[in-house]
């Protein structure tokens, strides 16, 4: 990581002293905050004299409730999750471009070309990936850890012990696959399902938690927690003995995406910015600085060996993981109420 | 009533006529650039919800409905009263008053303790409650929330001295939102009771002492009907933010319950996206607080007017 | 002066003392913890000077720095201005006799404390885009400037409540003006309640972070939105390092001002 660092470093400062670093205008970015290798807008900006102001949000629905409640034309790019793509565009939120005009477009790894949030990415280029399900206390937990049974109806020495992830999309679609019914079901047996199951295995919960969600595996507070794949492998990092559950029943895939956004004042430049972004090395410092798992082609020669060994960047090839959908408004409201049984 | 006021209580006429200029500004700016908007929400919890967030401009009464009736899960059972939201409000009151209880019986001995030394040590321990908090809450509750753990260093030392044989439970239970409550908002209670007891007439209750009261009737019956004041100014302080806090509920209470401030949370930026509802949440809490408010402010008045 | 017996009431020493222990405890766990070579805060893994070194000199160094004072600056210039109007108000409350409206004033200055934090940041976001105002230095401190107004407004007309106008009356009597009554009479009076009002907006635009995160615009972070953003990949102890070196910058200042204070005369009580 600190090569990584250091040659990106020596990059900008190369591309600095050439010259021709003049004010070519801004790009405006809406990130999730310390989401972006800060090294790499120095050097966007060395390169191109584009300079990147960025404003940050600390969740998707966060973002999408300020660009409705008047932010949008003010943001060219932001990084929303896959469900919340969808979202956008059917808010009309989203402005899109031809494949061909980014240069670099054809390092996109093959698979994460046709999501579908985006067929064929004409408004979203990849960012990050990385799965949700949960990690395991290895010290204290010697079972099997392949099954969601251990988070929605854990044997006896995980009760009191699991931390759950306080976000209503994920916990929503993992019990689905644990019942073995589809997400966004309309069928209202399989919802009357869902809603008992929930409301059962919410006494074996210790907490709701989603930013804490790293930590109280660390301090030993409890045994299982939902996260995501990043905070399991940090809390590895941090010392804990934790291995990442790949359930058979099936676990959640995210992406966050780099959207070119509708009114976006500097469209252009946005898109010299998603372009840069592609480039392998780039993409790589990325992957290394946050500690999820990469979407470009040649980015393996750049990665630190600990992420790309990470057993959490690599899911298992046989047993891919699933998107959360997003619901039609008649399903979601009954997902709002299963929810708020649940944190009643 | 409040006409014949005399200066009874620090009121006074003495700038009679001059009361709406003296308000002006406040009110400008409170009421441009917040009720104005406050009442967008207001009309807002009257109208339909759009998906995934906003509203569309047809009335509805719809988010009340949610708010006092049950339908079941899918909204088509004969409506019954719906008691969650009424429990949620209830437990926040609970919740913000206990705080508001142990800020007092911590926060006014210790104002009355700062308020009764020295000046220039007065203004030096006014400085030292408040420092802490220029540290950001977020990182104040993490590290409270680390000392409170069953394996933290507070049950160690507790298991040490031998005062407990094993941890005492507080993570992810209500007293250590009690805890959280009382810690981020301690000084909104201590300072408003400084700033009444530094009273430059002690000398009144100096009298008192002199005629053989004891110190804690001078207390009870000098004191404390001075520094009363400051007392309801701190015990709003510390309630009314207690009411919506969401960091000591979320972070050291596990988030199992839902309070007032994460329910409304959830409807703005969590994936219900309800605004309707969460507007509708908003207004009935301000509203039940705003009647207690201006209750208050008037029985005060009248007091004054009795007096 | 004669010391009183009511100066030292049982107990009160050792409850302040208590307070003081509680408020202090949290803080020496976070100025022990940013030295932790670990970037988790319950393992301690050794000793390392990282953190710091990452403040002054890390890439992002330069981000936290234009923060923080960003953070200072609407804090100290917001609760300056909200104890301003706040003192208006009390003054307009309490000793202008009774007028229309006067228990209602009482309700919308106490507005800010009671709605919601989401939802003032919600509906202040779109009333500032209906204005055409877009996120700046500006929203931000007309923001924090409404939700101080009470915070500020309760300590000073507490402590109002408690002088009565006798003093002043008597000035005006001796033929000063009403200026000069409230100039040397009633403000001078009134300085612990100012001080007050003052330190508590001040430690309450410092804190927020919902409502700033809401009506800032592009590429202004205040030390608030810069700590709750990094939800993807956590907080990390460069937070916890800057924020042991603010509290030990203030305590400094602290003990310094009381140490001159000390030297110097005691010309003013406050």
């Amino acid at each position: 990581m600190k090569q990584t660092r250091i040659s990106l470093l020596a990059l900008g400062i190369v591309a600095l002293s050439g010259g021709g670093a003049l004010a070519e205008g801004d790009v405006a970015l809406y990130n999730w905050g310390e989401y972006i290798e800060p090294e790499i807008l120095i050097r966007f900006e060395a390169e191109t004299g584009i300079h990147v102001t960025m404003d940050t949000y600390d969740s998707n629905e966060a973002m999408l409730a300020s660009l409705k409640a008047g932010k949008l034309g003010q943001y060219d790019l932001a990084i929303p999750g896959d469900y919340m793509v969808d979202i956008m565009r059917n808010e009309g939120m989203l402005d899109t471009f031809e494949p061909s005009d980014l240069t670099n477009f054809g390092n996109i790894l093959p698979q994460y070309i046709d999501v579908p949030f985006d067929p064929g990415r004409h408004s979203t280029i990849p960012y990050l990936t990385g799965t949700t399900s949960f990690a395991v206390d290895r010290n204290k937990f010697k079972g099997d850890i392949n099954s969601l049974a251990l988070l929605f109806n854990p044997p006896e020495e995980l009760k009191g012990k699991i931390n759950v992830l306080d976000a209503q999309n994920d916990v929503l679609a993992l019990a689905s696959m644990y019942l073995g019914i589809p997400q966004c079901t309309s069928d209202r047996d399989q919802l009357r399902a869902l809603n008992d199951m929930l409301q059962n295995a919410k006494k074996d919960w210790a907490s709701f938690g989603s930013d804490n969600s790293r930590e109280v595996l660390v301090s030993g507070d409890v045994t299982l927690s939902m996260t995501w794949s990043g905070y399991s492998a940090r809390a590895r990092d941090e010392g804990a003995n934790v291995e990442w559950a790949y359930p058979k029943e099936g676990y959640i895939m995210w992406m966050d995406n780099v959207v070119l956004l509708k009114d976006a004042p500097n469209r252009e430049n946005a898109l010299k910015f998603m372009n840069f972004l592609l480039e392998p090395e780039i993409g790589a410092a990325n992957t290394n600085y946050a500690k999820y798992a990469p979407v470009l082609k040649g980015e393996k020669p750049f990665l630190d060996e600990k992420i790309a060994n990470a057993p959490e960047s690599n899911p298992p090839a046989d047993h891919p993981g699933t998107f959360v959908q997003s619901c039609s408004e008649e399903v979601q409201v009954v997902y709002d109420k299963i929810w708020a049984n649940l944190k009643k | 009533m409040a006409g014949d006021m005399q200066s009874a209580r620090g009121t006074s006429r003495l700038y009679q006529g001059k009361g709406p200029w003296l308000l002006l500004p406040a009110w400008a700016v409170i009421g441009i650039f917040l009720l104005l908007p406050v009442c967008l929400i207001v009309v807002y919890s009257f109208l339909t919800k759009e998906f995934h967030g906003g509203v569309i401009p047809e009335p509805s009464l719809a988010a009340y409905d949610q708010f006092f009736f049950d339908r079941g899960i899918f909204g088509d059972d004969p409506p019954r009263i719906e008691w969650n939201y009424i429990e949620i409000y209830l437990l926040s009151f609970l919740q913000a008053g206990l705080a508001t209880l142990f800020c007092l019986v911590i926060g006014l001995p210790s104002a009355w303790y700062i308020a009764t030394r020295p000046i220039r040590l007065r203004q030096m321990l006014i400085l030292v409650i408040t420092v802490p908090y220029w540290v950001n809450l977020l990182i104040r509750t993490i590290s409270l929330k680390f000392l409170i753990r069953d394996e933290g260093p507070m049950n160690a030392f507790l298991q040490w001295t031998g005062l407990l044989d094993h941890p005492l439970h507080l993570v992810n239970t209500s007293y250590a939102v009690q805890l959280g409550l009382f810690y981020s908002y301690l000084p909104f209670m201590v300072l408003p009771i400084f700033a009444s007891a530094e009273r430059f007439d002690i000398a009144l209750s100096e009298a008192s002492a002199d005629l053989y009261s004891t110190k804690w009737q001078t207390f009870r019956l000098i004191t404390l009907p001075t520094i009363w004041p400051g007392v309801v100014a701190g015990s709003i302080l510390v309630f009314v933010p207690s009411l919506g806090a969401f960091l000591a509920p979320n972070l050291l209470g596990g988030a199992k319950t839902y309070m007032i401030g994460s329910l409304i949370d959830e409807q703005f930026k969590g994936a219900a996206g309800n605004w309707p509802f969460g507007a509708a949440a908003a207004t009935i809490l301000m509203s039940v607080v705003l009647v207690v408010l201006i209750l208050n402010a008037r029985s005060q008045i009248k007091l004054k007017g009795a007096g | 002066m004669r010391r009183s017996g009511l100066r030292d009431m049982p107990g009160f020493a050792q409850i302040f003392g208590l307070c003081v222990f509680l408020l202090y405890t949290p803080l020496i766990v976070i100025a022990v913890y940013s030295f932790n070579a670990s970037s988790s805060i319950t393992i301690w893994s050794g000793f390392t000077l990282d953190w710091y070194k990452e403040v002054f000199t890390g890439i992002d160094s330069q981000k936290y720095r234009d923060a923080a004072v960003n953070s200072l600056l609407v804090a100290v210039i917001a609760s300056a201005l909200s104890t301003v109007m706040a003192l208006a108000a009390a003054v307009g409350m309490l000793r202008a006799g009774s007028f229309r409206g006067r228990s209602i004033s009482f309700g919308l200055i106490g507005l800010p404390l009671l709605v919601p934090e989401i939802v003032t940041a919600v509906a202040s976001l779109i009333f500032f885009s209906f204005l055409g105002l877009s996120g700046s230095f500006l929203t931000v401190l007309i923001a924090h400037t409404v939700f101080c107004i009470p915070f500020a407004y309760l300590p000073i007309s507490a402590r109002m409540q408690d002088i009565p106008d006798l003093y002043e009356t008597a000035a005006t009597d001796l033929y000063a003006t009403k200026w000069q009554a409230f100039r040397l009479i009633l403000l001078p009076m009134l300085l612990p309640g100012i001080v007050s009002g003052y330190l508590l907006s001040f430690i309450v635009s410092l804190d927020d972070f919902l409502i700033t995160n809401f009506v800032k615009g592009n590429g202004f972070e205040t030390l608030p939105t810069v700590i709750f953003g990094a939800v993807r990949t956590g907080i990390r102890p460069n937070i916890m390092a800057m924020s042991s070196l603010l509290l030990l910058i203030s305590i400094v200042l602290v003990l310094l001002s009381y140490l001159i204070g000390r030297q110097g005369r005691e010309k003013f009580r406050i």
